[in-house]
């Protein structure tokens, strides 16, 4: 495995993706909503404004909760106390659902959009190997998603301070479960996503195709990391820790095996199994 | 075969009884042909006929189901990454990334290519392309991606270059441009592979002709030898002011077959037989303008041979 041409594949992905407007900046709308828009309106509303029902239904779900956990909300009153419950548990799972949006959208396009622009047959001819080619595509659409997790989770993390902050005694944000979260844990999840969509990428005929075909892998795959993700949050630092470490391993169980997915007459367009 | 083989050390490129299929499409049938070191081999052939198939199992992008193939003394299946290190290809419709420019593109190749900026700016130099470099690919005209695409088969200055169809879509200018830039690289010394379907664009530059059809050659050799084989019987083309009085030309003794195309071609037994048809068609009242022996053309070639495998079949 030759770093400097992984490193190049990576490169020519990424400034092709800078340079196309018509790509990120539907995936920067999805991000602000999902990390800026969503969280100042809803808790905005909390906060501010009051919005009671919400905050007696917030109460309710916090009255469900472990001792343990009900400890560590904090807040004097049910407001503070739900915008702080709602801050740092109920919108935990965007960490996960943006980066993975964009990183899935990245990865289907990768292989198939080789072939389709016709530069596949110049990967084809050239002496990268596939598992170069495969490991650099993979790379190139995790970074975008992943950049896009950790500028998103930035952003929220001033959001609810500048919102939340003032009534539960100060900034309180990231926890030790977010940064475990976005830190060690969704990246694994992002990986597991790539490492399917990059297999169908590589199959499908078309790049419509391998989005459609993406969407199928990348929703099971948020639903599992929302559960997985609001769980954590919920749980001692410890099992964090362990469920990040098994997606770990899942994933590079297989991340190894997907190379074999990506063949040069793949990226020619002329296998019979296309 | 194990002879073949060993001869094939003086060949840049070897097929021996290379069959591929897609599905249930045969693409290759038993193909053999061999490239000479420091030579032009034009493959011929009409659309369909296998050349962009041979060249993708050259550089081992594609897998044979059956056959040797050795390029630079080795096996593609086994040593792909070497032999791709050491071939340059220029395919049908160069594709780049369009929304990077031409120096971003080429720099991407330099660096896959194990070449240098260096000889990046020198090869976009040489095919004239170094002033749009910073433009992106996507506002090139054709030629200009012909260009970049040759620059970038040259980068790593390969010992075999491959050309698939590289005038494809130039107009005639951009088109003498690029095959003189052939000639250019041909004259270095290195190995040429050209696919084309378009016989005057072999003309002039193939050092040997490997005519395919349907998945098979059906000839192989130089320009020379093939006409040797193929038109054994020797052709003038003959004119007059008034050309009606050509019309009893078939009739001479000599005269195999006629046929008008901007002069009567009239194939003979012997180019001995010249003086006696001029002294022949003065007597009969004719004042010729035109009495010139034909140098067969790839097209008569080419027409030439397929004519003979159809009489063969």
């Amino acid at each position: 495995m030759r770093w400097k041409m992984v490193k190049a594949v990576v490169r020519a992905d990424l400034f092709r993706l800078v340079k196309t407007r018509d790509y990120w900046i539907p995936l920067i709308i999805l991000g602000g909503m999902f990390f800026v828009i969503l969280p100042v309106i809803l808790l905005g509303a909390m906060s501010f404004v009051k919005e009671t029902s919400a905050v007696a239904q917030i109460g309710d779900i916090i009255g469900t909760l472990p001792d343990s956990i009900q400890n560590n909300i904090r807040g004097d009153d049910g407001v503070s106390r739900a915008s702080y419950a709602f801050a740092v548990y109920l919108l935990a799972p965007i960490a996960i659902i943006v980066p993975l949006t964009i990183s899935s959208a990245v990865g289907a396009n990768s292989i198939v959009g080789e072939r389709e622009r016709g530069t596949g047959e110049f990967l084809a001819h050239s002496p990268l190997t596939v598992r170069e080619i495969y490991l650099g595509k993979l790379i190139a659409s995790l970074i975008p998603g992943y950049v896009a997790g950790i500028v998103g989770f930035g952003l929220y993390s001033i959001v609810v301070n500048v919102i939340v902050g003032s009534q539960v005694g100060g900034w309180f944000f990231p926890t030790a479960g977010w940064l475990l979260l976005v830190l060690w844990v969704v990246p694994p999840f992002i990986a597991i996503a790539l490492s399917l969509i990059l297999r169908l990428s590589a199959r499908v005929r078309s790049a419509a195709s391998a989005h459609q075909a993406s969407s199928l892998v990348t929703l099971p795959i948020i639903l599992m990391s929302y559960a997985v993700a609001s769980g954590l949050l919920y749980s001692p630092v410890i099992s964090a820790s362990i469920a990040g470490l098994i997606a770990w391993l899942i994933a590079l169980a297989l991340l190894a095996s997907g190379a074999k997915s990506i063949r040069r007459e793949r990226l020619l367009g002329v296998s019979s199994d296309l | 075969m194990v002879d073949r083989m060993q001869d094939a050390m003086e060949y840049a490129i070897g097929f021996w009884s290379v069959h591929k299929t897609f599905g249930k499409v045969t693409a290759l049938e038993s193909v053999d042909f061999v490239a000479p070191t420091g030579a032009v081999t034009v493959l011929l052939g009409p659309n369909g006929a296998g050349k962009t198939t041979t060249v993708r199992l050259t550089t081992g992008a594609l897998i044979p189901d059956d056959g040797t193939i050795q390029v630079l003394g080795m096996s593609p299946l086994e040593h792909g990454d070497e032999v791709r290190r050491r071939v340059g290809v220029v395919p049908p419709k160069p594709a780049f990334y369009d929304q990077l420019t031409g120096w971003e593109n080429l720099q991407f190749a330099a660096t896959i290519f194990e070449s240098n900026e260096a000889n990046a700016r020198s090869a976009a130099e040489r095919f004239e392309i170094d002033q749009a470099l910073n433009q992106e690919v996507g506002g090139y005209s054709t030629g200009m991606r012909t260009r970049l695409a040759l620059a970038r088969a040259v980068i790593h200055d390969p010992e075999i270059l491959m050309l698939d169809e590289p005038t494809a879509g130039l107009d005639p200018e951009s088109s003498r441009a690029v095959l003189d830039l052939i000639k250019e690289i041909a004259a270095r010394g290195r190995t040429i592979v050209m696919c084309t379907h378009l016989l005057h664009e072999a003309e002039g530059v193939a050092d040997q002709v490997v005519l395919m059809d349907n998945g098979s050659v059906r000839a192989a050799g130089s320009p020379r030898d093939l006409a040797n084989r193929y038109m054994t019987n020797p052709i003038v083309i003959v004119d007059a002011e008034d050309r009606s009085l050509l019309s009893g030309v078939a009739d001479l003794d000599g005269v195999l077959s006629t046929r008008f195309d901007s002069g009567l071609h009239v194939t003979i037994d012997s180019i001995d037989r010249i003086p006696d048809i001029v002294i022949e068609l003065v007597k009969r009242g004719v004042r010729p303008t035109r009495v010139e022996p034909l140098n067969p053309t790839l097209e008569d070639l080419y027409f030439a041979m397929q004519r003979s495998h159809r009489e063969s079949v």
